[in-house]
């Protein structure tokens, strides 16, 4: 087990009329190599989530543990944590400011201390497992395409060799070949470097395809945590929380209320025709 | 009547170096002919750097052809005196809900563009107003803007448009940057603009199962448009729509899977009921 | 964080004062502060808080809620009371050490004392019963005569609109940026100097990219919802005086004549 989040609480605007509960009571286990999908409707809480694993947000109620030990323990370095759960924000084109590609991603591995060669490698390294060809290294990210952009920052924080990728949307705003590449890239780093992966996405087809467990959240609560299989038999309660289940999962509930011999734990279009050719004899 | 019609329309930006020397040229669009009728609810697909934002941006006078000529509701708009009835006749929508939203208080907001139009003062809250219902945001009309989701803004937007009393309202990627709660919200008030206000829908977009109710298809690629029909004609060409980085509904690609196993099911199947129909006129697995 | 200032904020209750024409607060404001440094003599003092309390009655705004607002500006009162109260020269009255208080001392600190809170509390009360929408309106209108002197006034006026909707975008975005470099590592508690100067390029780049790219959306979207200047505009939300608006002016205008009344006869 890397990380433990146990019994975590989250109030904004504590202590004054406005108080409003984000997390309530969370408690998650994350092991290594695994992926993750993390669910939930705008507000659901999963961005506060996010920002307790790093550390950007200290757990005022209840305690975040990475690889045992408490991160509000003061004895704890948390500049350290971020180094070690990356976390990629939305729209993360955002943040580049550098005014070359290269020492962009050179930033966060700088901010490490680690030695100019060392640094220079890694971001060398970063930018080779996000897709980036070499004559862009010394080129503007601001003159880059959206989809550069977006590889760029996400190898920025690749560079830091994270234990933990968080990544918040990554594929908001892309088209659909743009998000597929993305997410590919992502699982090929995944398999590649052995990290843990957290992906938060609204989409239910995506997670459904990549990740290997799916937490979904609701109203500050986990209201489910398991595999993807599990998590999407739970039809009508991911819809009357505003979620659903993916699109092709759906269509499978549809056919066999119909009538159709076909089994609705499929979440990708390539099992449901395996499944109904096999289910319906032709 | 056509409202929108664009004949052997080319638009070329000039790329330049810091020292302002020209570096290339890029042809955003590419002698794209194409109209729309009054009334139509048009969709647009293409991924990103296609060409479609580009066109969008035609339709409103906000950028002028290179070559050829496009004309809204008539009016050329090379000629410098149709601007402002073209951009009344055309209102647009943009994709970033934060970054069209002028006024600090939504009814203000959407009083904005019949302001700058000149419409007298009481009219104007009579607009806002029916605008404000027509996308279902009237309950908020004392708000700031600051305090509503994405998908509440966009309809701001759009009432902000409506407002106008346009013949015809270019969308460009207005769901974008939503939740899935957000895009179906928006999605809802856009298809009411056609089906109640009779206004012509031009929605610009990358999700496919937005365009399924769109009386016609453009898929743009490299500039030009490559494919037209209705919904149907367009989904039945899986494979071409994925050598042009789209995708299709999963009911569709499923439905397209089975055909290929040998399932006589016809082309593009857009919805679950229309499978479910195809299956049983076929009679699998009964 | 940055959201917790009060100074300048609106506070949405229906009064008179609420609704008056923003033009006659404009004008009401600017009197009432000059007043306050014309004004040299206690008699004046008492009118000015007769003027203030009625005022503030009026508008419905909590006092609580203004003085809280007032907070941030303590320490340059407690500042410049000190100041005047041992360094002005004078008949001593009491004296400790090196330190000595004179009359004189006592009198301009408590004027200073006096000046400064009701110019805050003055203020306040304007932005607190005013929308910054309102405002700019009164603005636009009320200076609208500059138009001849080739003042650009519906163009500032517009600006001043569009600056204060973005605002809390901006704090926001600026939130953001600030956490998505501190998950790189960035540092921006650093006590040194320079260190810290530094740590903000990583911040103000990205925030003035997308200032740019918010401002560059911004006109398109203007331009397109048929924005070309102030000419030929109507407005949704006219103003027009009221007889409350009228009979406001006549009580700011007495008030002025009162001061100046109180300096020359006291």
């Amino acid at each position: 087990m890397l990380m433990l989040v146990n019994n975590l609480t989250y109030r904004y605007n504590a202590g004054t009329p406005m108080e409003s509960v984000a997390l309530k009571d969370v408690n998650i286990q994350i092991n290594k190599g695994e992926f993750i999908g993390l669910i939930g409707h705008t507000g659901s809480g999963k961005s506060t989530l996010v920002q307790h694993l790093n550390g950007l947000l200290k757990p005022v109620e209840g305690a975040v543990y990475f690889n045992g030990e408490d991160i509000s323990d003061p004895d704890f370095d948390l500049k350290s944590l971020r180094f070690k759960v990356g976390l990629v924000f939305q729209y993360p084109e955002h943040q580049l400011f550098e005014a070359d590609v290269f020492s962009d991603v050179c930033f966060g591995p700088k901010n490490m201390g680690l030695s100019k060669k060392e640094v220079e490698l890694r971001a060398f390294t970063a930018l080779k497992q996000v897709g980036i060809e070499d004559e862009y290294f010394y080129q503007s990210p601001f003159d880059l395409s959206g989809g550069q952009k977006r590889r760029v920052a996400i190898a920025g924080v690749l560079a830091m060799k994270p234990e933990v990728l968080v990544l918040d949307e990554p594929t908001a705003g892309l088209d659909p070949r743009g998000r597929d590449d993305l997410l590919n890239m992502l699982k090929s780093v995944q398999e590649e470097t052995g990290c843990t992966i957290v992906l938060v996405s609204h989409s239910m087809e995506d997670v459904a395809r990549y990740a290997d467990r799916i937490i979904v959240m609701n109203k500050g609560e986990v209201a489910f945590d398991d595999t993807p299989q599990e998590v999407f038999k739970h039809r009508d309660e991911l819809k009357s929380i505003g979620l659903g289940v993916p699109d092709i999962t759906e269509t499978m509930y549809k056919l066999k209320e119909a009538g159709f011999k076909v089994s609705t734990d499929v979440l990708t279009v390539e099992e449901a025709v395996e499944d109904f050719i096999r289910g319906n004899r032709c | 009547m056509e409202i929108v019609k664009s004949e052997k329309l080319s638009f070329e930006y000039i790329r330049r170096d810091e020292e302002g020397n020209v570096e290339g040229i890029t042809r955003a669009l590419d002698d794209v002919s194409l109209s729309v009728k009054e009334g139509e609810f048009v969709a647009i697909l293409g991924h990103n750097g296609s060409g479609k934002s580009t066109f969008a941006k035609h339709i409103n006078a906000l950028l002028f052809p290179t070559e050829g000529v496009i004309h809204v509701a008539g009016m050329d708009t090379n000629d410098y005196g149709n601007i402002w009835p073209i951009r009344e006749t055309a209102g647009m929508v943009f994709q970033n809900p934060d970054n069209q939203i002028i006024g600090q208080v939504v009814e203000e907001d959407v009083g904005f563009g019949p302001e700058n139009m000149g419409v007298p003062t009481k009219e104007i809250w009579e607009r806002v107003e029916e605008s404000l219902r027509a996308v279902n945001m009237y309950a908020y009309r004392k708000a700031s803007p600051n305090r509503l989701s994405g998908g509440q803004k966009q309809r701001v937007s759009i009432a902000g448009v409506l407002a106008m009393h346009p013949k015809c309202i270019v969308l460009d990627e207005p769901t974008a940057m939503l939740d899935p709660n957000g895009r179906k919200d928006v999605i809802r008030a856009i298809r009411a603009l056609n089906d109640v206000e009779k206004i012509t829908v031009i929605l610009i977009t990358h999700y496919m199962n937005e365009v399924v109710n769109a009386d016609r298809v453009f898929v743009m690629d490299k500039g030009k448009v490559c494919m037209e029909g209705t919904p149907k004609e367009i989904f039945s060409k899986v494979e071409d729509l994925k050598n042009l980085r789209l995708d299709v509904p999963q009911v569709t690609e499923f439905a397209h899977a089975l055909r290929k196993k040998g399932i006589p099911i016809p082309e593009g199947i857009l919805t679950n009921a229309e499978l479910i129909e195809a299956l049983k006129n076929v009679n699998v697995g009964k | 964080m940055l959201r917790d200032i009060t100074l300048g904020q609106y506070y949405p209750v229906d009064s008179v004062i609420h609704r008056l024409d923003p033009r006659v607060k404009l004008l009401g404001t600017l009197l009432f502060l000059v007043s306050l440094f014309i004004n040299d003599n206690f008699i004046g003092i008492l009118v000015a808080m007769g003027f203030l309390v009625m005022a503030i009655e009026l508008s419905r705004v909590p006092f609580k809620f203004m003085v809280k607002g007032m907070k941030a500006i303590a320490v340059l009162l407690m500042f410049s009371v000190v100041l005047n109260l041992f360094l002005t020269k004078g008949t001593v009255i009491f004296s400790f050490w090196k330190i000595s208080i004179t009359k004189e001392g006592v009198y301009t600190a408590v004027f200073m004392a006096v000046r400064l809170s009701f110019l805050i509390i003055g203020s306040s009360l304007m932005t607190l019963t005013t929308t910054p929408n309102n405002l700019t309106d009164g603005l636009e209108k009320g200076l609208g005569f500059m138009k001849y002197i080739k003042v650009p006034v519906h163009e500032i006026a517009m600006m001043i609109s569009i600056a204060l909707r973005f605002i809390p975008i901006l704090m926001d975005e600026t939130d953001k940026i600030m956490k998505a470099q501190m998950a790189r590592g960035a540092d921006f508690e650093s006590k040194k100097l320079i260190q810290r100067a530094k740590s903000l390029i990583p911040l103000l780049v990205p925030l003035f990219v997308s200032a740019f790219r918010r401002a560059n959306d911004l006109a398109t979207a203007m331009e397109a919802r048929c924005y070309r200047g102030g000419e030929g505009r109507t407005k949704m939300k006219p103003l027009h005086y009221q007889t409350r608006d009228y009979l406001a002016y006549v009580i700011i205008i007495a008030y002025f004549v009162l001061i100046i009344m109180a300096k020359r006869f006291f």
